[in-house]
């Protein structure tokens, strides 16, 4: 049929264009490169994999089967159980999966070069991140609905659920503040930054108290009124920054800063919902989404150059950003964006919950990780597209480079990457800024990269504007992150202390929100003070230790999602998720290992705080350095014990699910497949888009 | 038709948002339980966010 070799001809030019743009990113070694080429090999890759590998996965291993009702349908109750159209559903996924992971980690890994972070982030998605999103995806739709964890107690056993409980918990206290102090280091001296983020919680509030008491319900007129203002206190901090007395007010040290994020993060997780966390989720939601598109139509329409070159010095593990070489840590800061264990918490639980269809999981599954992968690329061209020196002064911590601007860019110019005090100054200038040097975490990076081409592809002015747009955007979703994190947090510790204390396992109890809250805000309080303190930047230690954790919980997905393949008796299929299995159980335990023994001290935690307690022993540390070492020492002490429990508890899962599995292939008894009865279907499409029920 | 497809794009606006959430929850409410009362949308609004914070709902 023509129609056929018509769509052949087709893939294959999608395959051939895209097999041309990644070998030209590849052997590219000239001035620079055009950012295009990015984007073209990226959704070629996605495309291709999309079309055949998530297919042959959906068809042989999955089997979908779309005549078998959904949880949503079965239990359909109009609030949390409710068949939605897909597209929407793909909206929600997406919306809830995108978060600030996949523009932080891979700014931090272009010290390392472009290839490298972008070969990664194209093949670990497709063949990693993808799949487990989409296979936990139809393992929690066949199991009404059921989260990560149940599915690990039911299909393991109880060693599998309790150490998804505990990975999950440690995942996010080392989340939180990472994300934390990605703020502390865009707000710190930033008057105009501090003052537009401030502005936004009353915003918030006021559309909370908008939605629930004026016009409850009423969520987009709400947003729009809510966006309208958010655009005013960007407009607001500038007119601040500019006001001799209230600059003042507004120019917060780290620590102030950080005590700001604590004391938001226990507000927001101890206050009603509906006033604060909900409303501005609706526009942090709206906002990312809005930024997301419109860096996409601005890269393709500016196509800008990308002046970092493919591969840099710092492979040998020397980056002034953070220290290990190229193997393993390119994989672990660079978790979102390539495969991210969190989405398997998103996957599991909530999206099942709406799906009309079985075979809609290819799409929602598979697609919204693509998507955000496309996301991550996207960081990757906003931090290229910078020179080289920029990027290292803006993201090199002042106990690397050195505290003087002088130091710094001889220092950053000395590895080949020219910069000069001048160029940073009026870059600093430009953006509105006191000073743009040792801004670590990423985020200053990205909104410079961003507000450079936003403003050239709307004319070419207000780049403070836009910079300050773009601090604004990062800070309101990481926020959300926050404190949604920090409000769940709080619920599983609840959960888990209550086997201690009953009493503590009452959620509606205000004086056990409040303990419980306390007690989580401090936990992940402390790491986040261990990385202000931290002269290195904090970043060095603590993103790293993230990505680990991240990994790790992909690792326990990847567990369960091969455990519930191999039962559904399909072990040649196996590879299909014991594949990125292994690839992580490799890295993670590589990375760990590295973090907690390396002799360098730089990486290594333990060597890190046996030469700080030398040094401190020998009286050569400055004064101020001195006074917060044994901080540090004790802290790069439990950082080293945290990466250690993270390696062991992959690998209990990982044997836990071998163990399943040499027991079934020897014929002996195992836990039962947890799969729910087949139930034929009686939704039809027009139904579902109408918003009608059958 | 242009406005046929303006106003397509404004039920999914409205959907993806859950601006429309309380229609659709009656209309379930009217053929699953007929006779019954529904929850005000005030009720129904709140619930639903406290189901939705009360479990992972936004990611790294």
């Amino acid at each position: 049929m023509p129609k056929t070799i018509l769509a052949r001809f087709v893939w294959l030019g999608i395959a051939i264009l895209g097999a041309s743009a990644i070998g030209g990113i590849a052997i590219h070694r000239g001035e620079s490169i055009n950012a295009i080429w990015f984007v073209v090999a990226a959704a070629c890759t996605y495309l291709i994999a999309f079309r055949f590998y998530s297919a042959w996965i959906c068809a042989k291993v999955l089997a979908l089967d779309e005549t078998r009702a959904t949880p949503a349908e079965r239990f359909n109750n109009g609030r949390d159980f409710v068949p939605t159209n897909r597209w929407v559903v793909f909206g929600h996924h997406f919306a809830a999966i995108a978060g600030p992971g996949p523009l932080i980690g891979p700014t931090l890994a272009m010290q390392f070069g472009y290839l490298p972070g972008t070969l990664w982030i194209l093949v670990g998605a497709v063949l990693g991140g993808c799949v487990q999103d989409m296979v936990i995806m139809f393992c929690s739709t066949r199991r009404d609905g059921r989260s990560l964890g149940q599915m690990a107690r039911d299909e393991l056993g109880p060693v599998g659920g309790w150490a998804a409980m505990i990975g999950t918990m440690t995942i996010m206290l080392i989340l939180i503040a990472v994300l934390g102090l990605v703020i502390v280091n865009a707000m710190k001296h930033s008057p105009w930054a501090t003052a537009t983020v401030l502005g936004t919680i009353p915003v918030a509030m006021l559309i909370g108290i908008y939605m629930r008491g004026i016009r409850p319900g009423r969520v987009l007129e709400g947003s729009i009124i809510g966006i309208a203002l958010l655009i005013l206190c960007v407009l607001g901090g500038g007119w601040v920054d500019h006001n001799e007395t209230l600059r003042g007010l507004f120019d917060w040290s780290g620590e102030s800063v950080a005590w700001f994020v604590m004391i938001y993060g226990f507000a927001a997780a101890t206050l009603p919902v509906w006033l604060l966390l909900a409303p501005r989720d609706y526009l942090s939601t709206f906002l990312k989404l809005g930024v997301v598109f419109l860096l996409a139509i601005s890269i393709l329409v500016l196509a800008p150059e990308m002046k970092m070159p493919a591969l840099t010095q710092f492979i040998d593990g020397t980056g002034p950003i953070f220290k290990g070489t190229l193997f393993p840590f390119v994989f672990i800061t660079i978790a979102c964006g390539a495969i991210s264990g969190f989405h398997s918490l998103v996957s599991s639980g909530t999206t099942p919950k709406l799906l009309p269809n079985e075979r809609d999981i290819r799409m929602i599954g598979y697609g919204s990780m693509a998507l955000e992968s496309f996301v991550g690329i996207m960081a990757v061209i906003a931090a290229c597209v910078l020179e080289p020196g920029v990027f290292f002064a803006i993201n090199s911590p002042a106990g690397v480079v050195g505290k003087e601007a002088a130091a710094a860019v001889a220092t950053i110019s000395s590895w080949g990457f020219p910069v000069t005090v001048e160029q940073m100054q009026i870059l600093a200038k430009e953006m509105g800024e006191a000073t743009l040097f040792a801004r670590t975490g990423g985020a200053p990076s990205l909104a410079v990269g961003m507000a450079t081409i936003f403003s050239t592809t709307f004319g070419g002015t207000l780049l403070a504007m836009w910079y300050h747009f773009a601090i604004m955007f990062e800070v309101l979703f990481i926020l959300t992150t926050l404190d949604a994190g920090t409000r769940v947090g709080r619920f599983m510790l609840q959960d888990m202390l209550k086997y201690f204390w009953k009493p503590m396992g009452n959620v509606s109890s205000y004086p056990m929100t409040v303990i419980s809250s306390l007690i989580f805000v401090t936990a992940w309080g402390y790491f986040l003070w261990q990385g202000v303190k931290d002269p290195l930047g904090g970043v060095n230690i603590l993103w790293p230790l993230f990505g680990i954790s991240n990994q790790l919980l992909a690792g326990i997905a990847l567990s369960v999602a091969t455990g519930i393949i191999i039962k559904m008796g399909k072990l040649r299929y196996a590879w299909v998720t014991g594949l990125p299995l292994t690839w992580l159980a490799i890295i993670c335990t590589w990375a760990a290992w590295e973090k907690v023994f390396s002799p360098n001290p730089a990486i290594g935690f333990l060597s890190g705080a046996a030469s700080m307690a030398e040094k401190l022993a020998a009286g050569t540390l400055s004064p101020e350095r001195a006074a917060v070492a044994p901080q540090l020492i004790i802290g790069q002490r439990i950082d080293a014990a945290l990466a250690f429990l993270f390696a062991v508890i992959l690998w209990v899962v990982i044997v836990d699910m071998l163990r399943m599995s040499m027991r079934m292939r020897s014929g002996k008894p195992v836990l039962p497949l947890s799969e729910s009865k087949y139930i034929r279907t009686q939704l039809d499409e027009g139904m579902i888009s109408t918003g009608q029920h059958a | 038709m242009i406005g046929a497809e303006l106003k397509q794009i404004w039920r999914y606006l409205r959907q993806v948002s859950g601006d429309d959430a309380y229609e659709r929850y009656l209309a379930h409410y009217r053929q699953a339980h007929p006779g019954e009362a529904p929850m005000t949308q005030e009720q129904y609004f709140r619930k639903r966010q406290d189901e939705k914070w009360s479990k992972v709902s936004r990611c790294c």
